[in-house]
């Protein structure tokens, strides 16, 4: 693999991660922690939202990201011809 | 069959079934017993690291924790699910490539330095013993209320099934021993948990009852009465917080950084066969561990609800028969301060003086008999405690015999050692390790519970900080990644011992730095360890070419092989 290559896959994997820490931050640091009190005003249910992101929501979030991270992470692998063979090299 | 029998069921077969899984997979070379020679499906290891991860303190004290606590236990919750998505993007896969078989690894071998290596085997086996010493002591308690035997006999049987299958099975023996445990943990987590519910709610999913209505014909959602029996109890409304919002944001980083930098966490992502499966293994472990972190918090406010509708106000006559069984235990207390014979259990905001005291860690193993669950039921918690409690302790204890053997004798003090006298002495190693734990077990030293935020702390500030910029930044040397490690040690250790050990007494809001408790010192650790690393190393040396090559071919999946020879 050149180096160009190599740095293109590097730049798309960090903007992949940057975009996904950023959903990690606003659903946890922001629903559940500085935000919350704002968000308590609506309810879903017998749930308060801020107070449910905080106990509930951040936590699904989370689920999905890694695994949205870990589709994302194999197309970009197969693209740029760095996944891993079968014959483990 | 009455309580105890059951309970003597339940825990008999899953040691058995643990046993016979440790002889099932025992290991026979140092990569199995390290790494279980990196062969491990992702799915598997998702659930041993779930298992791994989920400690006594998880299941047993968690829901307890957030009972008590409302809106503010949501730091848990969040702080020790958070971590692990830090784990998927930013460290397993690269991680996974480097292969070897510690973290220790690979502080020393990215920073060209055994001063390096050495500053993380001390942060790994101080971190883990921390941490085990609190299972062991999980393990007595679950003995001496569930079998009546005493504290003590719980921990030394303990500390026999963990000698029997840790020693002999290593990480293969460990990993698969914890998907067994995972699975017995798990359903007896959640088989109270869906009864409570649909007998407080009529909905059978905890996550959705904790949101709905009750069925006791009211017809008001259950947050609505519990945060009205707080309030009227003076202990405040349960949906709102009374940490400030700063030191909450700290704590919740504090947690989430030390669980990515937690040596016991991250080395089960060296045990699969590929970077790809790295990955996934993380969204694995973290479905699974999401499965108890959402139901926690709705068996805490089911717990609340039914604990406070059931003692407040009652005659003390009447009480239940496992109210009387945990006084026993000396873990609740009632005083009748007015001697009127009823229960006033009062929150600090109300006038009349409260008279029970009630220790958090009861209400998991309490709840199915508060909400008078059958027999069995209560039999499988006290399983599903055990096998949380002997899951982690296993893991941890592997930890510490690899930094032993590995990481000291192998690569600092003699290298020319055999594989075969390396795996004795990681054998001998995790049984002496088995036996201080014990010990600590046995004879808590006072400050146990203080040293965990130590831990977590450590791990923030230390280990996570030096993988992430061995990783993302190239330019990063040894110089600022010592210099680093050690200012951000330093300040955590230095903050956290004068304010928990040093001066108890000072360990109030007022007194804190920004108002920032001991508990999310960490975060602020590792931003200085971030900053200290930066800086020195940008006026040092850039680290060799040989250094620079092995980051950027850290960066792509292809090549991280098939798993570890045996031989290396």
């Amino acid at each position: 693999m050149t180096n160009d290559s190599h740095r293109r896959y590097w730049r798309a994997n960090l903007r992949y991660v940057a975009m996904l820490l950023a959903i990690w931050f606003v659903v946890s640091y922001g629903a559940g922690i500085l935000f919350v009190e704002q968000l308590n005003q609506i309810r879903i249910g017998g749930f308060q939202l801020g107070f449910w992101f905080a106990q509930q929501g951040a936590i699904y979030v989370f689920v999905a990201l890694i695994f949205v991270y870990v589709g994302l992470m194999n197309r970009l692998d197969r693209a740029y011809e760095v996944d891993e063979r079968e014959d483990g090299r | 069959m009455n309580v105890q029998a059951w309970t003597f069921l339940m825990v008999a077969v899953s040691f058995a079934i643990y046993i016979g899984v440790a002889m099932w997979s025992r290991a026979r070379s140092t990569g199995e017993f390290y790494v279980a020679a990196a062969r491990v499906p992702p799915v598997l290891n998702g659930m041993a690291t779930a298992a791994d991860w989920m400690s006594a303190a998880s299941f047993i004290s968690m829901a307890g924790l957030i009972a008590f606590m409302g809106r503010d236990g949501s730091v848990y919750l969040m702080g020790w699910t958070g971590g692990y998505v830090l784990l998927a993007l930013l460290l397993a896969p690269y991680l996974r490539k480097f292969g070897k078989y510690t973290v220790p690894d690979f502080v020393g071998d990215r920073y060209y330095s055994q001063t390096a290596r050495v500053v993380a085997v001390v942060c790994a086996i101080f971190v883990s013993f921390t941490y085990v010493a609190g299972q062991m002591r999980g393990v007595g308690i679950v003995f001496s209320r569930f079998l009546g035997v005493g504290i003590n006999e719980g921990v030394l049987i303990g500390m026999a099934i963990v000698f029997f299958y840790a020693v002999l099975g290593g990480m293969k023996g460990i990993t698969y021993t914890q998907v067994a445990q995972y699975c017995v943990l798990i359903f007896a987590y959640l088989v109270p948990a869906i009864f409570i519910s649909l007998l407080m709610t009529g909905v059978a999913v905890p996550q959705l009852g904790f949101g709905g209505t009750l069925s006791d014909g009211s017809g008001m959602f259950l947050l609505d009465r519990l945060d009205g029996l707080s309030e009227e109890l003076g202990f405040g409304r349960y949906t709102n917080g009374t940490k400030a919002t700063l030191d909450v944001f700290f704590i919740t980083a504090a947690l989430m950084v030390g669980t990515a930098g937690l040596p016991h966490v991250i080395v089960r992502f060296y045990t699969v066969p590929k970077v790809r499966a790295a990955r996934s293994s993380a969204g694995w472990a973290l479905l699974f561990i999401a499965l108890l972190y959402t139901t926690a918090p709705a068996v805490a406010a089911f717990a609340r609800t039914n604990f406070l509708n059931t003692v407040s106000d009652a005659p003390y006559e009447t009480v239940p028969t496992w109210f009387t069984n945990w006084e026993s235990t000396g873990l609740i207390a009632f005083d009748d301060k007015n001697g009127d014979g009823i229960i006033q259990y009062r929150g600090p905001a109300s006038e009349v003086p409260n008279e029970l005291t009630i220790d958090r860690d009861i209400m998991v193993l309490a709840n199915p008999e508060i909400a008078r669950l059958p027999a069995w039921v209560v039999g499988l918690v006290a399983a599903g405690g055990l096998a949380a409690a002997l899951s982690t302790a296993a893991g941890l204890l592997l930890v510490i015999s690899t930094s032993v053997a590995h990481d000291l004798l192998k690569k600092a003090i003699l290298p020319s050692i055999t594989e075969h006298r390396e795996l004795l002495t990681a054998r001998v190693a995790a049984g002496l390790a088995v036996v201080v734990a014990g010990y600590f077990g046995i004879n808590p030293p006072g400050f146990v519970a203080e040293v965990v935020a130590l831990a977590f702390g450590l791990a923030a500030a230390s280990f996570f900080p030096a993988i992430i910029l061995g990783i993302f930044s190239k330019r990063m040397n040894k110089y600022g990644a010592v210099s680093g490690m050690v200012a951000g040690i330093t300040f955590t250790a230095a903050y956290i011992i004068y304010f928990k050990l040093l001066h108890p007494e000072l360990n109030t809001a007022a007194n804190w730095w920004l108002g920032i408790s001991p508990e999310g010192i960490g975060t602020l650790g590792m931003l200085l360890n971030v900053g200290v690393a930066l800086a020195v190393s940008s006026y040092t040396p850039a680290p060799p070419v040989i250094i620079q090559q092995l980051v950027e071919d850290i960066r792509v999946p292809r090549g991280a092989g098939p798993g570890h020879e045996l031989t290396a």
